[in-house]
């Protein structure tokens, strides 16, 4: 099951420069949150700070407290490998391991974490392909093909599912579906909408109208502040602060 | 980068909306002008102005489902194209109710004339000041305009009631008068629909500045 994130007094930095400043979010559990805002508003800079990629940036630095569920990510105690096995990430452009067969994908995350029953590993891969949508149209070929080989829109589920199979409570999605034509984009749409059943989903889009498709909580960044978050349907019909309401109407950005 | 051919999109809608208002406006004080003169030079302005109504409703309707289909509008223009194909509706129905009176008129102007102790051209003169401010509020944006509105149409509507009652013990105490009577009590009725109707319009405009739904004498913000 998916979990809440608490977000407090949240700041982050890319060397001097102060890129989030004193963000304060609750992410409900269980639920799609959309991350909208103009390039360089510090929207994916959010995302990558709840399971501490942002740091892996150098001379990128978080201060602040994020509460994933019981995890304190931030806490003095936290292991950065089990923060990301907690909460998966998928990126903007599919990225598969070129050279490793479809399974081999899926398992990936699951040697890396020391997995090793391979009765167990099937189930698992089988599960996370069936959760991302893709196990039907590559059931027959997990061994024989590489995750290169699958279209574009494919590589992207597939990258969902290598991210499921390390059994996450939290998705991050950055841009997950730019890269992807509007069919892909769709199944895309529709597997975040079945994902939330078991976890909790961030995605950062560009996309308006895909927020408004997806995300039931939407939150607007502007100049690495937290400008606005509330209902989706609200933010985009009546949303409370002129800024919002200047961005998701074309008036600026 | 700002979308300019969108919000090009919207003025366009925007003062085609204003133009049919402004017909929509003749429609009423021809018809209005018909009553007061008995003349039917003016219903016959009233029935031919119709159709351009007609054909405004039409090219307004489709704009508007242009600009959903491809501009994908949020906020604050999303609830204008709203309250613009709500308004249109209604101005195509002001239409109508224009040509209802001229139709009562002629009827009225084919019977001898008779006294009869209803003020029409008193509540055709705030009838149309409804609909002329509604217009104003949407020309400029103007919620509390449009809220000036709203307070008008209990008067409209408390001159119909006292029409009603009058004519009825008209029509009882002078039955010869019968029919002219009836067709008074349909033009203050059709006057009442169009009193509705611009206040239909002021709770769009309401709606589209503030983002509030105040129909049915509420004041709902979404939560």
């Amino acid at each position: 099951m998916g979990v809440g994130i608490e977000v407090h007094g949240l700041n982050a930095w890319y060397g001097k420069n102060l890129s989030l400043e004193n963000i304060d979010m609750s992410v409900a559990a269980n639920h799609v949150t959309a991350v909208i805002g103009p390039s360089g508003c510090g929207k994916s800079t959010f995302v990558r700070c709840l399971n501490r990629m942002h740091e892996t940036i150098p001379e990128a630095r978080a201060e602040g407290s994020v509460k994933v569920g019981d995890m304190d990510v931030y806490g003095g105690g936290s292991d950065p490998v089990e923060v990301r096995r907690r909460i998966g990430m998928v990126f903007q452009k599919p990225n598969p391991f070129p050279t490793m067969s479809i399974y081999g994908n899926v398992a990936a995350g699951l040697k890396l974490n020391g997995f090793r029953n391979r009765k167990q590993m099937d189930e698992l891969v089988e599960r996370s392909l069936k959760l991302a949508a893709l196990w039907e149209e590559v059931k027959d070929n997990l061994h024989k093909k590489s995750g290169a080989s699958l279209s574009g829109g494919q590589q992207q589920r597939l990258c969902i599912a290598r991210s499921l199979a390390v059994e996450p409570e939290v998705l991050l999605m950055d841009e997950p579906a730019s890269a992807l034509d509007p069919i892909s984009t769709s199944k895309i749409e529709e597997l975040i909408f079945q994902l939330k059943q078991h976890y909790t989903v961030v995605i950062v889009t560009h996309n308006m109208q895909q927020a408004a498709r997806v995300a039931e909580y939407t939150g607007f960044f502007l100049m690495g502040s937290l400008i606005e978050y509330d209902k989706t349907e609200k933010i985009f019909t009546t949303p409370a602060d002129k800024r919002t309401e200047d961005y998701i109407t074309g008036r600026f950005g | 980068m700002t979308r300019s051919r969108f919000h090009h999109g919207l003025d366009e809608l925007k003062e085609k909306l204003l133009r049919m208002g402004g017909l929509a406006e003749q429609a009423i004080d021809r018809a209005n002008e018909a009553y007061r003169t008995r003349d039917s030079k003016f219903c016959q302005m009233v029935f031919s102005g119709e159709a351009a109504i007609n054909d405004a409703e039409r090219d307004i309707d489709e704009l508007a489902l242009d600009l959903l289909a491809m501009q994908q509008p949020m906020a604050v223009d999303l609830r204008f194209i709203l309250a613009v194909l709500k308004i249109n509706a209604d101005l195509e129905r002001v239409g109508d109710q224009a040509v209802n009176i001229a139709q009562r008129v002629l009827d009225l102007i084919s019977e001898p004339e008779i006294q009869l102790p209803v003020d029409i051209p008193r509540m055709a003169d705030s009838v149309s000041t409804m609909v002329q401010r509604s217009l104003e509020a949407f020309l400029d944006g103007k919620a509390e305009v449009a809220e000036a509105v709203l307070q008008m149409d209990g008067v409209v509507d408390r001159m119909k009631d006292e029409a009603f009652v009058v004519l009825v013990q008209k029509m009882h105490d002078e039955p010869a008068c019968t029919r002219q009577a009836l067709n008074v009590l349909l033009v203050s009725r059709a006057l009442e629909r169009i009193a509705d109707h611009a206040t239909n319009i002021a709770e769009d405009v309401i709606f589209w500045v503030r983002g509030a739904d105040v129909r049915h004498g509420g004041a709902h913000f979404r939560e």
